[in-house]
């Protein structure tokens, strides 16, 4: 029955081009649709494993320019005499890689911070992303620095004498983020039903007696930072091939806080949460970008962010989630209006 | 022997340099100072991770312009009040954000002064613009020159102001009764509150304290550079650079965090490079937290 459900969204989905004809609306489905994905990521780390990583944006970008620069071709100065050059290859390639190397980034990155929790280990997490940003910005011989990577790629099909076309329409793109989305979600669903899953949600709730039982704690953390950062490379990845230029802001630390609004209004730690969350929080600020300016959008979405944490602290899924049940069994048995910790 | 005295005045031209870079350190450390001891007793004394401390930075340093420029009234008169003003920032967060969520786990404030930083830093934007706001000083333009060295007298200014009020920082904490329902309240919440403490005022007081170094911070270094609505970011996170550097909650520590931060960064901008200044205390943080996670100079049981 909830399959069915789901298989129904995914059907409305794909059928959104075919009868929204405004493209602009697309372009906005378009990079709402990156960042669920990448609300997907954060997810998994924030609301299964309850660990607040606010560097998410660091694998972002690590995606974005690993993708970007493999479809463009580069050259690396290693020493005078060896240099590492790379002709430019297809953009799924540059996918591949960015999903790669992102995750071997998430992998360095859980390593070394999931030795401390709380306010150390979101500190650390900031100051990954930020140094990326640095990095980016200041290694001018391989990411052109402020002036950013223009020309980049687009997608492209290439089956000999069947069809071979660069993707640079909205349509075709669209059609790729709903694609990696709905293999995201997938992915996600299936990793916390399974072993991994019920591990991280130990972890969450009581770690002490989750390492008492023998759960790996930190071999655990560390494969859920791999696969969240990898998916966050994918996102990263669309994101370049889709907009096709990027600079060193992929990297501000405010695109990490847009993930974090997502995913915490719609429900952490729920799967339909960042999807919940990323189409209010992606939609409804271009549709009100035409009457407010965007300091004062900023403004909404910081007071907002402040309500859901006071109003409605597991987010919107759940509450509905609630709601739902205590309507169904309203004539039976009563449900508890607070079961959340 | 030409080629050594060559090699001499070359060697004696890097001392010159390096005594700049140090006195240069120095001056710019006494601020990092500053800002760090206001963070880390926010968030030894309450457990808040503070992501306004930065706007609060910048609030101070846009206050200095409103009055000193805006206003046109004198510079220390403005100074005074935009530390003032700070305070009462600080007070208000408090009261309105922090207060309700008393109890609540530390990602919950974390969350709600990410909330509070964003509105404060648009808030900024809305009101002053993105054009960098630049603020005149009462300060001679000719820099005093000791010798090898030269330093502008606006940065000597800063560093006693600085120097005065960490020094005030520390004899509030241990010298007044407040002070000694902060620490006791530091080492042992529950039971300062059976001994009388009121604790809901003594968070308000540290919590206005800590913004009031803060805008301090930011009201002494307005003047040095500008004022942009971005200034907060950086501020922060160095902030929470120098806190680590210490220990959290650690207030000696932040002070000398503080100081070895900005040896860190002026050495590491002169012969590494530039570009990577703002870098090195993100490096700084990974690096200490990876071999001693809690902090150089760790001693957490107690401020001071």
């Amino acid at each position: 029955m909830r399959r069915w459900l789901g298989w129904l969204w995914v059907a409305f989905l794909v059928s959104v081009p075919l009868w929204m004809t405004d493209l602009y609306y697309l372009h906005v489905l378009i990079i709402t649709g990156i960042f669920i994905i990448a609300s997907m990521s954060l997810n998994l780390l924030l609301g299964y494993t309850g660990q607040l990583n606010l560097g998410q944006v660091g694998f972002f970008g690590i995606g974005a320019y690993t993708s970007a620069l493999i479809s463009l071709g580069f050259e690396l100065k290693l020493t005078d005499n060896f240099a590492l050059a790379v002709d430019p290859h297809p953009a799924w390639l540059g996918f591949v890689f960015g999903v790669i190397l992102s995750g071997f980034a998430g992998w360095v990155v859980g390593r070394i911070s999931f030795k401390i929790r709380g306010a150390y280990f979101v500190i650390v997490t900031i100051s990954f992303a930020e140094v990326m940003r640095l990095v980016a910005l200041n290694w001018v011989s391989l990411t052109q620095g402020p002036m950013a990577l223009n020309n980049i790629p687009p997608f492209t099909v290439d089956i000999p004498g069947v069809w071979e076309a660069e993707l640079y329409g909205k349509v075709p793109n669209y059609y790729i983020v709903l694609a990696v989305g709905v293999v995201s979600y997938i992915v996600i669903r299936r990793l916390v039903r399974s072993r991994l899953g019920r591990a991280m949600i130990a972890l969450k709730e009581n770690e002490p007696l989750a390492t008492s039982v023998g759960i790996d704690v930190t071999r655990y953390l560390v494969l859920a930072a791999v696969v969240s950062a990898a998916m966050a490379g994918a996102a990263g990845s669309l994101y370049a091939h889709y907009v096709r230029i990027i600079d060193p802001d992929v990297f501000l630390f405010i695109y990490t806080v847009t993930m974090v609004i997502m995913v915490i209004t719609g429900g952490k730690g729920t799967l339909a949460g960042p999807i919940v969350g990323g189409l209010i929080f992606g939609v409804v600020p271009e549709l009100l970008r035409d009457t407010t300016r965007p300091e004062v959008q900023w403004i909404i979405y910081g007071g907002l962010m402040i309500a859901i944490v006071f109003f409605l602290p597991n987010g919107i899924v759940p509450a509905v989630h609630q709601w739902w049940r205590s309507r169904v069994s309203r004539a039976g048995v009563a449900v508890p209006l607070s079961e959340a910790p | 022997m030409v080629a050594g005295k060559q090699e001499q005045s070359r060697g004696s031209g890097f001392l010159d340099q390096l005594l700049q870079h140090v006195v240069n350190a120095v001056m710019l450390g006494s601020t990092y100072a500053l800002l760090g001891i206001g963070l880390t007793m926010i968030f030894g004394i309450m457990g808040v991770v503070n992501f306004t401390h930065g706007e609060l930075y910048a609030f101070g340093a846009y206050m200095m312009f409103l009055f000193a420029m805006v206003l046109k009234l004198n510079f220390f008169v403005a100074l005074v009040f935009a530390v003032v003003l700070g305070v009462g920032l600080g007070a208000l967060i408090e009261l309105v954000l922090l207060r309700p969520l008393r109890g609540a786990d530390i990602d919950t404030t974390m969350l709600v002064m990410i909330g509070a930083w964003i509105i404060m830093q648009n808030t900024e934007q809305l009101v002053w613009t993105g054009v960098a706001k630049s603020i005149s000083t009462p300060f001679p333009e000719e820099p005093l020159v000791l010798g090898p060295v030269s330093i502008s007298w606006l940065r000597i200014f800063v560093f006693v102001a600085a120097g005065l009020l960490i020094v005030g920082a520390q004899l509030l904490i241990h010298r007044t009764k407040l002070g000694k329902a902060m620490r006791a309240t530091f080492q042992d919440r529950d039971t300062a509150a059976l001994m009388g403490v009121s604790i809901g005022r003594i968070y308000t007081a540290t919590f206005a304290l800590g913004s009031g170094l803060a805008a301090a911070a930011g009201a002494l270094l307005g003047p040095v550079f500008v004022a942009v609505p971005t200034m907060g970011d950086l501020a922060a996170l160095k902030a929470f650079a120098i806190v680590i550097l210490g220990g959290l909650g650690n207030f000696a520590g932040a002070a000398l965090g503080g100081f070895i931060l900005a040896f860190i960064e002026e050495m590491g901008a002169s012969y590494i490079s530039s570009g990577y200044r703002d870098a090195m205390g993100f490096l700084l943080i990974i690096v200490v937290l990876m071999i001693r996670p809690t902090g150089l100079f760790a001693r957490a049981e107690r401020i001071g």
